[in-house]
Protein backbone atom coordinates (compact mmCIF):
# COMPACT_ATOMS: atom_id res chain seq x y z
CA UNK A 1 0.00 0.00 0.00
CA UNK A 2 1.42 3.56 -0.90
CA UNK A 3 0.34 6.58 1.18
CA UNK A 4 0.98 9.79 -1.23
CA UNK A 5 0.40 12.08 1.57
CA UNK A 6 2.39 12.22 4.57
CA UNK A 7 4.46 14.84 6.20
CA UNK A 8 7.38 15.14 8.37
CA UNK A 9 8.86 17.54 10.93
CA UNK A 10 6.36 19.59 13.50
CA UNK A 11 3.09 20.68 12.71
CA UNK A 12 3.04 24.06 14.25
CA UNK A 13 -0.13 24.20 16.32
CA UNK A 14 -0.06 20.94 18.22
CA UNK A 15 2.22 18.40 18.81
CA UNK A 16 1.39 14.70 17.02
CA UNK A 17 1.55 11.26 18.63
CA UNK A 18 3.60 10.44 15.20
CA UNK A 19 5.41 13.57 14.31
CA UNK A 20 8.38 11.38 15.46
CA UNK A 21 9.95 10.33 11.64
CA UNK A 22 10.56 6.92 13.12
CA UNK A 23 7.30 6.39 15.22
CA UNK A 24 5.96 7.71 12.13
CA UNK A 25 6.88 4.91 9.98
CA UNK A 26 6.13 2.54 12.23
CA UNK A 27 2.61 3.78 12.63
CA UNK A 28 2.10 3.74 8.88
CA UNK A 29 3.67 -0.24 8.61
CA UNK A 30 2.21 -1.67 11.38
CA UNK A 31 -1.14 -0.40 9.05
CA UNK A 32 0.33 -2.49 6.07
CA UNK A 33 1.53 0.60 4.35
CA UNK A 34 4.93 -0.24 2.18
CA UNK A 35 5.84 3.23 1.10
CA UNK A 36 5.22 6.50 1.79
CA UNK A 37 5.69 10.14 0.19
CA UNK A 38 6.64 12.33 2.71
CA UNK A 39 6.41 16.43 2.73
CA UNK A 40 7.49 18.53 5.43
CA UNK A 41 5.63 20.41 7.51
CA UNK A 42 8.63 22.97 8.07
CA UNK A 43 7.79 23.46 4.34
CA UNK A 44 4.82 25.83 5.03
CA UNK A 45 6.27 28.55 6.99
CA UNK A 46 9.69 28.43 6.92
CA UNK A 47 11.47 30.54 4.24
CA UNK A 48 15.40 28.42 4.29
CA UNK A 49 13.59 25.62 1.93
CA UNK A 50 16.93 24.89 1.25
CA UNK A 51 17.52 23.92 4.85
CA UNK A 52 13.88 22.41 4.66
CA UNK A 53 14.43 20.12 1.51
CA UNK A 54 18.13 19.05 2.83
CA UNK A 55 16.59 17.68 6.36
CA UNK A 56 13.69 16.02 4.26
CA UNK A 57 16.10 14.27 2.33
CA UNK A 58 18.04 13.01 5.17
CA UNK A 59 15.31 11.50 7.37
CA UNK A 60 13.88 9.74 4.05
CA UNK A 61 17.51 8.07 3.59
CA UNK A 62 17.71 7.13 7.49
CA UNK A 63 14.10 5.51 6.50
CA UNK A 64 15.08 1.90 6.43
CA UNK A 65 14.35 0.08 3.35
CA UNK A 66 13.64 3.11 1.18
CA UNK A 67 9.99 3.39 3.11
CA UNK A 68 9.47 7.38 2.83
CA UNK A 69 9.91 9.13 -0.72
CA UNK A 70 10.46 13.08 -0.10
CA UNK A 71 8.67 15.43 -1.88
CA UNK A 72 10.35 18.62 -1.70
CA UNK A 73 8.68 21.96 -0.75
CA UNK A 74 9.10 24.71 -3.69
CA UNK A 75 7.92 28.29 -3.05
CA UNK A 76 7.88 30.53 -6.31
CA UNK A 77 7.47 33.70 -4.26
CA UNK A 78 11.05 33.72 -2.37
CA UNK A 79 14.03 34.56 -4.87
CA UNK A 80 15.94 32.11 -6.43
CA UNK A 81 13.07 29.61 -6.21
CA UNK A 82 14.53 27.97 -8.97
CA UNK A 83 17.41 26.83 -7.39
CA UNK A 84 15.83 24.87 -4.76
CA UNK A 85 14.09 23.24 -7.48
CA UNK A 86 17.04 22.10 -9.47
CA UNK A 87 18.74 20.84 -5.62
CA UNK A 88 15.91 18.99 -5.24
CA UNK A 89 16.77 17.16 -8.72
CA UNK A 90 20.56 17.00 -8.93
CA UNK A 91 21.42 16.95 -5.11
CA UNK A 92 18.35 15.09 -2.85
CA UNK A 93 17.70 13.33 -6.43
CA UNK A 94 13.54 13.83 -5.34
CA UNK A 95 11.44 12.31 -7.61
CA UNK A 96 8.90 15.38 -7.18
CA UNK A 97 7.50 18.12 -5.52
CA UNK A 98 4.64 19.16 -2.69
CA UNK A 99 2.90 22.84 -3.55
CA UNK A 100 1.38 24.76 -1.05
CA UNK A 101 0.13 27.90 -2.73
CA UNK A 102 -2.58 28.96 0.13
CA UNK A 103 0.37 28.67 2.62
CA UNK A 104 2.62 30.36 0.27
CA UNK A 105 0.33 33.20 -0.67
CA UNK A 106 -0.11 33.02 -4.98
CA UNK A 107 -3.30 31.77 -6.83
CA UNK A 108 -2.80 29.38 -9.23
CA UNK A 109 -3.03 31.88 -12.08
CA UNK A 110 0.06 33.22 -10.95
CA UNK A 111 2.39 33.66 -13.69
CA UNK A 112 4.89 31.98 -11.55
CA UNK A 113 3.25 28.68 -11.12
CA UNK A 114 2.99 27.96 -14.58
CA UNK A 115 6.93 29.24 -14.49
CA UNK A 116 7.09 26.47 -11.66
CA UNK A 117 5.24 23.60 -13.62
CA UNK A 118 7.50 23.77 -16.67
CA UNK A 119 10.56 23.80 -14.78
CA UNK A 120 9.61 21.09 -12.64
CA UNK A 121 8.49 19.22 -16.53
CA UNK A 122 12.09 19.87 -17.82
CA UNK A 123 13.33 17.98 -14.62
CA UNK A 124 10.53 14.97 -15.35
CA UNK A 125 9.65 15.64 -11.12
CA UNK A 126 6.01 14.84 -10.60
CA UNK A 127 3.62 17.35 -8.63
CA UNK A 128 2.04 17.20 -5.88
CA UNK A 129 -0.40 20.11 -5.23
CA UNK A 130 -1.99 20.66 -1.48
CA UNK A 131 -5.76 22.24 -1.40
CA UNK A 132 -5.39 22.44 2.35
CA UNK A 133 -4.10 20.93 5.79
CA UNK A 134 -7.30 21.33 7.64
CA UNK A 135 -10.79 22.63 8.52
CA UNK A 136 -10.85 26.47 7.94
CA UNK A 137 -13.54 25.81 11.22
CA UNK A 138 -11.05 25.02 13.23
CA UNK A 139 -7.48 26.86 12.36
CA UNK A 140 -5.86 29.25 14.67
CA UNK A 141 -6.62 32.61 15.39
CA UNK A 142 -4.12 33.98 14.30
CA UNK A 143 -3.82 31.46 10.90
CA UNK A 144 -6.80 31.69 8.47
CA UNK A 145 -5.51 30.00 5.62
CA UNK A 146 -7.77 29.77 2.59
CA UNK A 147 -8.27 26.20 0.55
CA UNK A 148 -6.40 26.55 -2.85
CA UNK A 149 -9.10 27.93 -6.10
CA UNK A 150 -8.32 25.33 -8.77
CA UNK A 151 -10.61 26.56 -11.15
CA UNK A 152 -7.76 27.82 -13.20
CA UNK A 153 -5.79 24.99 -13.24
CA UNK A 154 -6.94 23.06 -16.33
CA UNK A 155 -6.13 26.28 -18.19
CA UNK A 156 -2.19 26.62 -16.51
CA UNK A 157 -1.89 22.65 -17.40
CA UNK A 158 -2.86 23.34 -20.71
CA UNK A 159 -0.31 26.31 -21.53
CA UNK A 160 2.23 24.57 -19.88
CA UNK A 161 1.53 20.68 -21.13
CA UNK A 162 2.52 17.63 -19.99
CA UNK A 163 2.85 18.04 -15.88
CA UNK A 164 2.07 15.05 -14.17
CA UNK A 165 0.32 16.39 -11.22
CA UNK A 166 -1.72 14.86 -7.77
CA UNK A 167 -3.75 16.92 -5.96
CA UNK A 168 -3.83 16.37 -2.43
CA UNK A 169 -6.83 16.98 0.19
CA UNK A 170 -8.99 18.26 -2.52
CA UNK A 171 -12.62 16.78 -1.11
CA UNK A 172 -12.90 19.72 1.80
CA UNK A 173 -13.32 22.20 -0.74
CA UNK A 174 -13.62 20.36 -4.63
CA UNK A 175 -17.01 19.25 -5.73
CA UNK A 176 -17.16 15.69 -6.71
CA UNK A 177 -18.52 17.45 -9.82
CA UNK A 178 -15.53 19.66 -9.82
CA UNK A 179 -12.82 16.83 -9.83
CA UNK A 180 -14.37 15.14 -12.70
CA UNK A 181 -13.99 18.21 -14.47
CA UNK A 182 -10.99 18.68 -13.89
CA UNK A 183 -9.84 15.08 -14.78
CA UNK A 184 -11.31 15.26 -18.33
CA UNK A 185 -8.23 16.00 -20.52
CA UNK A 186 -5.54 15.33 -18.13
CA UNK A 187 -3.73 13.24 -16.05
CA UNK A 188 -4.41 14.61 -12.36
CA UNK A 189 -5.15 12.15 -9.79
CA UNK A 190 -7.09 13.05 -6.52
CA UNK A 191 -6.25 11.22 -3.36
CA UNK A 192 -8.65 10.29 -0.26
CA UNK A 193 -7.19 11.80 2.97
CA UNK A 194 -10.10 14.49 3.41
CA UNK A 195 -12.66 12.48 1.25
CA UNK A 196 -16.12 12.44 3.74
CA UNK A 197 -19.51 11.00 3.48
CA UNK A 198 -20.40 7.49 4.31
CA UNK A 199 -18.60 4.77 1.53
CA UNK A 200 -17.01 7.74 0.20
CA UNK A 201 -14.58 6.09 -2.08
CA UNK A 202 -17.31 3.42 -3.34
CA UNK A 203 -19.32 6.85 -4.70
CA UNK A 204 -16.12 8.81 -5.77
CA UNK A 205 -15.34 5.84 -8.18
CA UNK A 206 -19.00 6.23 -9.30
CA UNK A 207 -18.40 9.50 -10.98
CA UNK A 208 -14.55 9.33 -11.33
CA UNK A 209 -11.96 6.69 -13.11
CA UNK A 210 -10.71 4.39 -10.44
CA UNK A 211 -7.22 4.85 -12.11
CA UNK A 212 -7.12 8.79 -10.84
CA UNK A 213 -7.84 8.22 -7.29
CA UNK A 214 -4.82 7.20 -5.00
CA UNK A 215 -4.81 6.31 -1.64
CA UNK A 216 -3.57 8.96 1.39
CA UNK A 217 -3.69 9.62 4.48
CA UNK A 218 -2.03 12.59 5.46
CA UNK A 219 -0.37 11.44 8.58
CA UNK A 220 0.63 12.15 11.04
CA UNK A 221 -1.67 15.62 11.15
CA UNK A 222 -4.71 12.71 10.59
CA UNK A 223 -4.92 9.43 12.29
CA UNK A 224 -3.68 7.05 9.35
CA UNK A 225 -6.21 4.62 10.04
CA UNK A 226 -8.86 6.98 8.75
CA UNK A 227 -8.19 6.28 4.78
CA UNK A 228 -7.55 2.71 5.45
CA UNK A 229 -11.08 2.23 7.21
CA UNK A 230 -12.51 3.76 3.99
CA UNK A 231 -11.68 1.04 1.95
CA UNK A 232 -13.02 -1.18 4.24
CA UNK A 233 -16.28 1.13 4.13
CA UNK A 234 -16.00 1.45 0.35
CA UNK A 235 -17.38 -2.18 -0.04
CA UNK A 236 -15.44 -1.89 -3.65
CA UNK A 237 -13.83 -4.94 -4.97
CA UNK A 238 -10.07 -6.36 -4.37
CA UNK A 239 -9.08 -5.26 -8.05
CA UNK A 240 -10.33 -1.76 -7.71
CA UNK A 241 -9.10 -1.40 -4.07
CA UNK A 242 -5.08 -2.50 -5.45
CA UNK A 243 -5.51 0.33 -8.12
CA UNK A 244 -6.32 2.94 -5.26
CA UNK A 245 -4.29 0.87 -2.36
CA UNK A 246 -1.07 0.67 -4.65
CA UNK A 247 -1.03 0.59 -8.88
CA UNK A 248 -2.55 3.73 -9.58
CA UNK A 249 -0.09 6.10 -7.53
CA UNK A 250 3.13 3.57 -8.67
CA UNK A 251 1.80 4.23 -12.23
CA UNK A 252 1.27 8.10 -11.58
CA UNK A 253 4.84 8.22 -9.90
CA UNK A 254 6.65 6.19 -13.03
CA UNK A 255 4.57 8.41 -15.60
CA UNK A 256 6.05 11.34 -14.66
CA UNK B 1 -8.76 -5.02 3.06
CA UNK B 2 -7.97 -5.41 6.99
CA UNK B 3 -7.26 -2.80 9.96
CA UNK B 4 -5.26 -4.69 12.65
CA UNK B 5 -7.69 -4.07 15.84
CA UNK B 6 -11.50 -3.77 13.05
CA UNK B 7 -14.08 -6.27 14.83
CA UNK B 8 -12.31 -6.64 17.86
CA UNK B 9 -14.53 -4.15 20.20
CA UNK B 10 -18.29 -3.93 20.10
CA UNK B 11 -19.24 -0.57 18.78
CA UNK B 12 -21.96 1.89 19.30
CA UNK B 13 -22.45 5.26 17.39
CA UNK B 14 -24.24 8.05 18.81
CA UNK B 15 -24.77 10.05 15.83
CA UNK B 16 -25.88 9.07 12.73
CA UNK B 17 -28.41 10.83 10.17
CA UNK B 18 -30.05 9.17 7.10
CA UNK B 19 -28.40 11.99 4.86
CA UNK B 20 -27.84 10.70 1.18
CA UNK B 21 -28.20 7.33 1.88
CA UNK B 22 -30.28 5.78 -1.40
CA UNK B 23 -34.15 4.68 -0.55
CA UNK B 24 -37.58 5.96 -1.27
CA UNK B 25 -38.67 5.66 2.55
CA UNK B 26 -37.12 5.47 5.98
CA UNK B 27 -36.97 2.09 6.25
CA UNK B 28 -34.93 1.40 2.99
CA UNK B 29 -32.44 4.09 4.41
CA UNK B 30 -31.74 2.74 7.39
CA UNK B 31 -31.80 -0.53 5.84
CA UNK B 32 -28.97 1.29 4.00
CA UNK B 33 -27.44 2.85 6.88
CA UNK B 34 -26.63 -0.60 8.35
CA UNK B 35 -25.55 -2.52 5.75
CA UNK B 36 -22.31 -0.21 5.65
CA UNK B 37 -22.33 0.02 9.19
CA UNK B 38 -22.08 -3.92 9.34
CA UNK B 39 -18.79 -3.15 7.53
CA UNK B 40 -17.04 -1.86 10.42
CA UNK B 41 -19.54 -4.69 12.97
CA UNK B 42 -21.50 -1.43 14.28
CA UNK B 43 -23.67 -3.13 16.87
CA UNK B 44 -26.28 -0.14 17.19
CA UNK B 45 -26.49 3.26 16.42
CA UNK B 46 -28.18 6.13 17.36
CA UNK B 47 -30.54 8.17 14.77
CA UNK B 48 -30.76 11.66 14.55
CA UNK B 49 -33.57 13.69 12.99
CA UNK B 50 -33.00 12.95 9.26
CA UNK B 51 -36.10 14.97 7.19
CA UNK B 52 -36.87 18.13 7.36
CA UNK B 53 -32.87 19.70 8.61
CA UNK B 54 -34.99 22.68 9.88
CA UNK B 55 -32.67 24.62 11.98
CA UNK B 56 -35.24 26.50 13.36
CA UNK B 57 -37.94 24.09 13.21
CA UNK B 58 -41.60 24.62 13.99
CA UNK B 59 -43.69 22.47 15.90
CA UNK B 60 -44.90 20.52 13.06
CA UNK B 61 -41.26 19.76 11.59
CA UNK B 62 -40.33 18.68 15.10
CA UNK B 63 -42.88 16.26 14.83
CA UNK B 64 -42.62 15.39 11.02
CA UNK B 65 -38.70 15.09 12.05
CA UNK B 66 -39.18 12.70 15.15
CA UNK B 67 -42.28 10.78 13.11
CA UNK B 68 -39.44 10.02 10.09
CA UNK B 69 -36.92 8.47 13.18
CA UNK B 70 -39.65 6.16 14.28
CA UNK B 71 -40.76 5.32 11.20
CA UNK B 72 -37.19 4.65 10.23
CA UNK B 73 -36.40 2.84 13.08
CA UNK B 74 -39.18 0.76 13.25
CA UNK B 75 -37.87 -2.72 11.59
CA UNK B 76 -34.65 -2.36 13.77
CA UNK B 77 -35.54 -1.63 17.52
CA UNK B 78 -32.86 -4.45 18.41
CA UNK B 79 -30.20 -2.02 16.71
CA UNK B 80 -31.48 2.13 16.75
CA UNK B 81 -31.85 4.20 18.94
CA UNK B 82 -34.09 7.25 18.45
CA UNK B 83 -33.15 10.25 19.37
CA UNK B 84 -36.35 13.04 20.16
CA UNK B 85 -35.69 16.59 18.05
CA UNK B 86 -36.93 19.48 20.45
CA UNK B 87 -36.10 23.27 20.30
CA UNK B 88 -36.45 25.83 22.95
CA UNK B 89 -38.23 28.28 20.20
CA UNK B 90 -41.49 25.76 20.87
CA UNK B 91 -41.33 24.40 24.38
CA UNK B 92 -44.52 23.53 25.05
CA UNK B 93 -44.15 21.36 21.87
CA UNK B 94 -41.14 19.83 22.47
CA UNK B 95 -42.19 19.16 26.10
CA UNK B 96 -45.22 16.97 24.16
CA UNK B 97 -42.62 15.78 21.93
CA UNK B 98 -40.58 14.47 24.58
CA UNK B 99 -43.97 12.88 26.33
CA UNK B 100 -44.56 11.35 22.85
CA UNK B 101 -41.19 9.94 21.87
CA UNK B 102 -39.60 9.26 24.82
CA UNK B 103 -41.44 8.59 27.32
CA UNK B 104 -44.19 6.85 25.87
CA UNK B 105 -42.53 6.22 22.78
CA UNK B 106 -39.08 4.03 21.67
CA UNK B 107 -37.09 6.85 22.07
CA UNK B 108 -33.91 7.10 24.55
CA UNK B 109 -33.07 11.06 24.33
CA UNK B 110 -32.98 14.39 23.22
CA UNK B 111 -31.26 16.39 20.57
CA UNK B 112 -30.43 20.14 20.81
CA UNK B 113 -29.36 21.28 17.19
CA UNK B 114 -28.72 25.26 16.51
CA UNK B 115 -32.36 27.06 16.86
CA UNK B 116 -31.25 28.61 20.46
CA UNK B 117 -27.76 28.28 22.62
CA UNK B 118 -27.67 26.28 25.35
CA UNK B 119 -27.44 28.77 27.69
CA UNK B 120 -31.29 30.08 27.03
CA UNK B 121 -33.64 29.73 29.57
CA UNK B 122 -36.10 28.31 27.90
CA UNK B 123 -34.47 25.16 28.05
CA UNK B 124 -34.92 24.64 31.37
CA UNK B 125 -38.10 23.26 31.27
CA UNK B 126 -37.33 20.69 28.26
CA UNK B 127 -34.22 19.63 30.72
CA UNK B 128 -36.38 19.09 33.41
CA UNK B 129 -38.86 16.83 31.54
CA UNK B 130 -35.98 15.09 29.74
CA UNK B 131 -34.19 14.64 32.92
CA UNK B 132 -36.95 12.73 34.74
CA UNK B 133 -37.36 10.82 31.65
CA UNK B 134 -34.04 9.70 32.19
CA UNK B 135 -33.47 10.63 28.93
CA UNK B 136 -30.15 11.02 27.22
CA UNK B 137 -29.38 14.97 26.55
CA UNK B 138 -27.28 16.10 23.08
CA UNK B 139 -26.31 19.10 22.69
CA UNK B 140 -24.54 20.07 19.18
CA UNK B 141 -21.99 22.35 19.90
CA UNK B 142 -18.91 24.05 17.95
CA UNK B 143 -16.61 26.91 18.03
CA UNK B 144 -16.32 27.90 14.37
CA UNK B 145 -13.36 30.00 13.30
CA UNK B 146 -14.52 31.02 10.06
CA UNK B 147 -17.39 33.46 10.77
CA UNK B 148 -20.27 30.50 9.83
CA UNK B 149 -21.34 30.13 13.42
CA UNK B 150 -25.01 30.61 13.24
CA UNK B 151 -26.94 32.76 15.80
CA UNK B 152 -28.14 30.11 17.85
CA UNK B 153 -25.71 27.93 17.58
CA UNK B 154 -24.08 26.70 21.21
CA UNK B 155 -20.19 26.46 21.79
CA UNK B 156 -19.30 24.26 24.65
CA UNK B 157 -19.19 27.47 27.19
CA UNK B 158 -23.19 27.41 26.51
CA UNK B 159 -23.71 24.15 27.04
CA UNK B 160 -21.66 24.48 30.55
CA UNK B 161 -23.83 27.29 31.38
CA UNK B 162 -26.84 25.09 31.11
CA UNK B 163 -24.41 21.54 32.82
CA UNK B 164 -24.04 24.08 36.32
CA UNK B 165 -28.24 24.95 35.82
CA UNK B 166 -28.27 20.90 36.45
CA UNK B 167 -26.20 19.37 37.91
CA UNK B 168 -27.58 16.06 38.71
CA UNK B 169 -28.42 16.00 34.96
CA UNK B 170 -25.63 14.18 32.33
CA UNK B 171 -25.37 16.12 28.80
CA UNK B 172 -23.34 15.10 26.21
CA UNK B 173 -20.98 18.10 24.71
CA UNK B 174 -21.89 17.36 20.86
CA UNK B 175 -18.89 17.38 18.50
CA UNK B 176 -16.94 18.65 21.43
CA UNK B 177 -17.04 22.17 20.00
CA UNK B 178 -15.26 21.29 16.72
CA UNK B 179 -12.04 22.53 18.07
CA UNK B 180 -11.62 19.74 20.69
CA UNK B 181 -8.77 21.39 21.93
CA UNK B 182 -11.22 24.69 23.59
CA UNK B 183 -14.45 22.25 23.66
CA UNK B 184 -12.55 19.90 26.42
CA UNK B 185 -11.29 22.87 28.10
CA UNK B 186 -14.87 24.39 28.19
CA UNK B 187 -16.57 21.02 29.86
CA UNK B 188 -13.33 19.43 31.99
CA UNK B 189 -14.52 20.84 35.19
CA UNK B 190 -18.52 19.60 35.00
CA UNK B 191 -18.11 15.53 35.72
CA UNK B 192 -21.80 16.00 34.34
CA UNK B 193 -20.59 16.53 30.90
CA UNK B 194 -19.37 14.26 28.30
CA UNK B 195 -17.87 15.07 25.37
CA UNK B 196 -18.83 13.16 22.00
CA UNK B 197 -15.82 12.52 19.48
CA UNK B 198 -18.10 12.87 15.92
CA UNK B 199 -18.00 15.56 13.46
CA UNK B 200 -14.90 16.94 12.72
CA UNK B 201 -11.94 15.66 10.78
CA UNK B 202 -9.76 13.13 12.30
CA UNK B 203 -6.97 15.04 13.82
CA UNK B 204 -4.46 13.08 15.54
CA UNK B 205 -4.50 13.94 19.40
CA UNK B 206 -8.04 14.67 20.00
CA UNK B 207 -9.06 11.06 21.72
CA UNK B 208 -6.08 11.48 24.07
CA UNK B 209 -6.21 14.78 25.25
CA UNK B 210 -9.50 14.20 25.97
CA UNK B 211 -9.07 10.71 27.82
CA UNK B 212 -5.89 12.78 29.42
CA UNK B 213 -8.25 15.85 30.97
CA UNK B 214 -11.85 14.29 31.01
CA UNK B 215 -10.99 10.37 32.09
CA UNK B 216 -12.39 7.69 29.19
CA UNK B 217 -15.47 7.39 30.85
CA UNK B 218 -16.44 11.12 29.65
CA UNK B 219 -15.26 10.20 26.04
CA UNK B 220 -18.12 9.02 23.80
CA UNK B 221 -17.82 7.91 20.26
CA UNK B 222 -19.92 9.02 17.21
CA UNK B 223 -19.50 9.43 13.57
CA UNK B 224 -22.51 11.91 12.55
CA UNK B 225 -22.17 9.81 9.26
CA UNK B 226 -23.85 10.14 6.65
CA UNK B 227 -22.14 13.42 6.16
CA UNK B 228 -19.20 11.81 7.49
CA UNK B 229 -17.61 8.42 6.94
CA UNK B 230 -17.56 5.94 9.81
CA UNK B 231 -14.37 5.43 8.78
CA UNK B 232 -12.65 9.26 9.96
CA UNK B 233 -14.49 8.82 12.98
CA UNK B 234 -13.66 5.50 13.61
CA UNK B 235 -10.06 6.17 13.48
CA UNK B 236 -10.14 8.93 16.47
CA UNK B 237 -10.61 5.95 18.64
CA UNK B 238 -8.60 3.24 16.48
CA UNK B 239 -5.76 5.02 16.13
CA UNK B 240 -5.50 7.11 19.49
CA UNK B 241 -2.53 6.46 21.75
CA UNK B 242 -4.61 4.83 24.28
CA UNK B 243 -5.67 1.59 26.40
CA UNK B 244 -8.02 -1.19 24.74
CA UNK B 245 -9.89 -1.05 27.77
CA UNK B 246 -10.35 2.63 27.27
CA UNK B 247 -11.41 2.00 23.80
CA UNK B 248 -14.54 -0.02 24.63
CA UNK B 249 -15.30 2.45 27.06
CA UNK B 250 -15.56 5.03 24.09
CA UNK B 251 -16.30 2.85 21.16
CA UNK B 252 -19.43 1.47 23.80
CA UNK B 253 -19.94 0.55 27.16
CA UNK B 254 -20.08 4.34 28.09
CA UNK B 255 -23.28 5.14 25.60
CA UNK B 256 -24.49 1.68 26.60
CA UNK B 257 -24.65 2.94 30.44
CA UNK B 258 -25.97 5.99 29.67
CA UNK B 259 -29.17 4.49 27.11
CA UNK B 260 -29.33 1.31 29.89
CA UNK B 261 -30.14 4.75 32.30
CA UNK B 262 -33.02 5.21 30.67
CA UNK B 263 -34.88 1.92 31.11
CA UNK B 264 -35.89 1.19 27.59
CA UNK B 265 -33.43 -1.75 26.49
CA UNK B 266 -32.28 -4.88 28.60
CA UNK B 267 -28.99 -5.30 30.09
Amino acid sequence: MIDTNVYLERWPFRRLTADDSEQLVATLKALGITQAWAGSFDGLFHRDIGGVNERLSQKCRESDDGFLIPFGTVNPTLPDWEDDLRRIDEEFQMPGIRLHPAYHGYMLDDSRFAELLRFANDRSLAVQLVVGMEDERTQHTLHRIPSVDLSPLKAVLKEVGGTQIMILNAFRSVSVAQAVELTLDTSIHFDIAMLEGIAGAGKLIESLPAERIVFGTHAPLFYPDSAILKLIESGLPEAILLKLKAENAANWLANR
Amino acid sequence: MNHPLHAKFGIWDLHCHLLGIPGRTPEEKMAGLLEIADRHQIERLCLFFSSTWAKNPTADELRTDNDYVIQAMSHWSDRVLGFCYVSPEHVEASLDEVERCVVNGPMVGIKLWVAQRADAGELDAIIDKASKAKAVIFQHTWFKQDGTQTPGESTPLHLAALARRFPDTHFICGHAGGQWELGIRAIRGLPNVSVELAGSDPTAGFTEMAVRELGASRVIFGSDAAGRSFASQLAKVYGAAISDSDRQAIFRDNLRTLVLGTGKIKA
